[in-house]
């Protein structure tokens, strides 16, 4: 009885735990109302328009790095002339939406944690709830959908400005032509390829904001629980990213 | 009407509430007071929901209250003001106003509530974090009245005032009692709040109402008497010997 029950107690929490967070997500969801319009343009400012600058670096630095990574590697099986078309899909498919997300974690997950937590520390979720306002509705709502409209724009910038980071370092020290770098780049590239990074980013822009609202609703009391809030989102936005990273890769390849 | 049966809470194993019964008559004002950290802000919130009560009862006009009902008319004061850091502090006044009436006259509103509690148009844009712990604390009651409400709950409402401002604050409450008929349950450390404020008031110890009377009868009460340290007045009915 006892192993099956030390293999049962842990599954149960955990998908009890799945059930809760994804009833979360449905309500937040759903709270959309009159006034979401405003308080979704201010988070779009928030998590989106000041993410850019990050995650063109992120993405400069990668598209660069992987220009010379398989510049080098290529040049194994002299193949090193795939370099435009191999960064182009590595950075479209997968570097850019999890690069992207990742960086997103970071700044969003931790500051949606921090600011809700504090809310919750501090009562001021409490004072929402005796003015008749629904914490989901004013909180979560506008945050998951901002998220999750925003990332899939800042992938394709990141994507982007990651080709282009490679086409600086095959133009400038690998030697080869400007127009054919970019030719190449486009020339194996397919609309899927750049679809399914882009619907990987709204996914991505869920389990951020998803999960910076749920820690921060959770905090526990005072400043350490908001420290703790803000570890546990970032760390579950992560995980969560590579997790449903791999699970959309298998849905969209295999 | 507000009615408590058997309210009991606790965090762990640590008892706060242990059978709370109580009841607040419609328009009557209601302070309670107690040593601190024996559960009265734990006591509001479970009345309000906001934390769930392990056992009892909480009937509002009769019936279990109904929270959407309840808080359509309800206004609080929390003991950390906890006032909105995002909003200045007229869009926190005026927070429940302006869904359903235009900016400008929900901000004349909140102006004049600012007002009633001592504060000028000047404090008016300020963010919260830009105001002393007394000013917050005002701010958070001209919130809690801002919309006329029916019911009314106030957490240490004097606390960090100046005894000046104190009586005007305690004149205030009492005065919205009286003029609105509203329902307030208010909870104070402070015995001369209780005397302005208060038609009842009930003693919070150990986890039980250990006194529950009318203000007037507050100096006989010898459970009150060992609350504030001192013996009785004059001997109470139930402290003959
Ligand atoms: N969320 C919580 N988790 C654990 N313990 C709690 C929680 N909230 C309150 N308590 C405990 O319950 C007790 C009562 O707290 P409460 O805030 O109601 O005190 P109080 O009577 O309002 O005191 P004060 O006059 O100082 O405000 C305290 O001992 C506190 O530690
Ligand atoms: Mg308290």
């Amino acid at each position: 009885m006892t192993p099956i029950r030390a293999i049962g107690r842990p599954a149960l929490a955990a998908t009890r735990a799945i059930g809760a967070v994804a009833l979360f997500a449905l309500r937040g969801l759903a709270g959309l109302g009159p006034g979401s319009g405003a308080a979704i343009a201010r988070q779009l400012v928030q998590i989106g328009w000041l993410s850019l600058p990050v995650v063109g670096l992120t993405a400069l630095f990668t598209g660069a790095a992987l220009a010379l990574q398989i510049h080098s590697g290529g040049a194994r099986f002299q193949a090193s002339d795939v370099v435009p078309a191999i960064v182009a899909i590595g950075m479209v498919r997968e570097l850019g939406p999890v690069l992207g997300g990742l960086m997103v974690a970071a700044r969003v997950a931790s500051a949606i944690a921090a600011e809700i937590g504090t809310m919750r520390v501090t009562e001021q979720i409490d004072a929402l709830v005796t003015l008749s306002a629904d914490p989901m509705r004013w909180l979560v709502t506008p945050r998951l959908w901002a998220g999750m409209l925003c990332v899939p724009v800042l992938v394709a910038v990141g994507d982007i400005i990651g080709i282009m980071g490679g086409w600086l370092v095959g133009t400038t020290s690998l030697g080869f032509n400007s127009a054919s770098y970019i030719a190449n780049s486009w020339a194996y590239l397919e609309a899927w390829d750049v679809t399914s990074g882009l619907i990987k980013g709204a996914v991505f822009g869920l389990v951020v904001t998803l999960s910076g609202c749920w820690f921060g609703m959770r905090a526990g009391r005072g400043a350490a629980g908001v420290g703790r809030a803000v570890t546990n989102a970032v760390v579950a936005a992560a995980v969560g990213i590579l997790a449903a990273n791999f699970v959309l890769t298998g849905l969209f390849f295999e | 009407m507000i009615t408590l049966r058997g309210l009991t809470k606790s965090f762990g194993d640590k008892p706060v509430l242990d059978g709370i019964d109580l009841s607040v008559a419609q328009g009557e004002s209601l302070c309670v007071i107690g040593q601190s950290g024996t559960g009265k802000s734990v006591l509001l919130r479970c009345i309000l929901g906001l934390a769930a009560p392990d056992a009892g009862q909480v009937l509002w006009q009769g019936a279990p209250l109904d929270r959407r009902r309840f808080m359509a008319q309800f206004g609080m004061l929390f003991q950390g003001a906890a006032l909105f850091d995002s909003l200045t502090v007229w869009q926190n006044v005026a927070f429940r106003l302006r869904q359903r009436m235009d900016d400008r006259r929900a901000r004349a509103i909140a102006l004049d509530k600012l007002a009633r509690v001592g504060l000028g148009p000047e404090v008016a844009d300020l963010m919260p974090a830009e105001l002393s712990g007394g000013m917050a604390k005002r701010v958070g009651l001209a919130r809690a009245i801002a919309d006329d409400p029916a019911v009314i709950f106030f957490d240490e409402p004097t606390t960090g005032l100046d005894p000046i401002r104190a009586r005007a604050i305690d004149a205030l409450i009492r005065g919205i009692v009286t003029e609105t008929g509203a329902t307030a349950i208010t909870i104070t450390h402070d015995m001369d709040s209780c005397r302005i404020i208060g038609d009842r008031v009930a003693l919070l110890a150990q986890g039980r109402i250990a006194h529950d009377g009318p203000v007037r009868d507050m100096d006989r009460a010898p459970a009150l008497a060992a609350f504030l340290g001192r013996v009785p007045l004059h001997g109470g009915p139930d402290a003959a010997s």
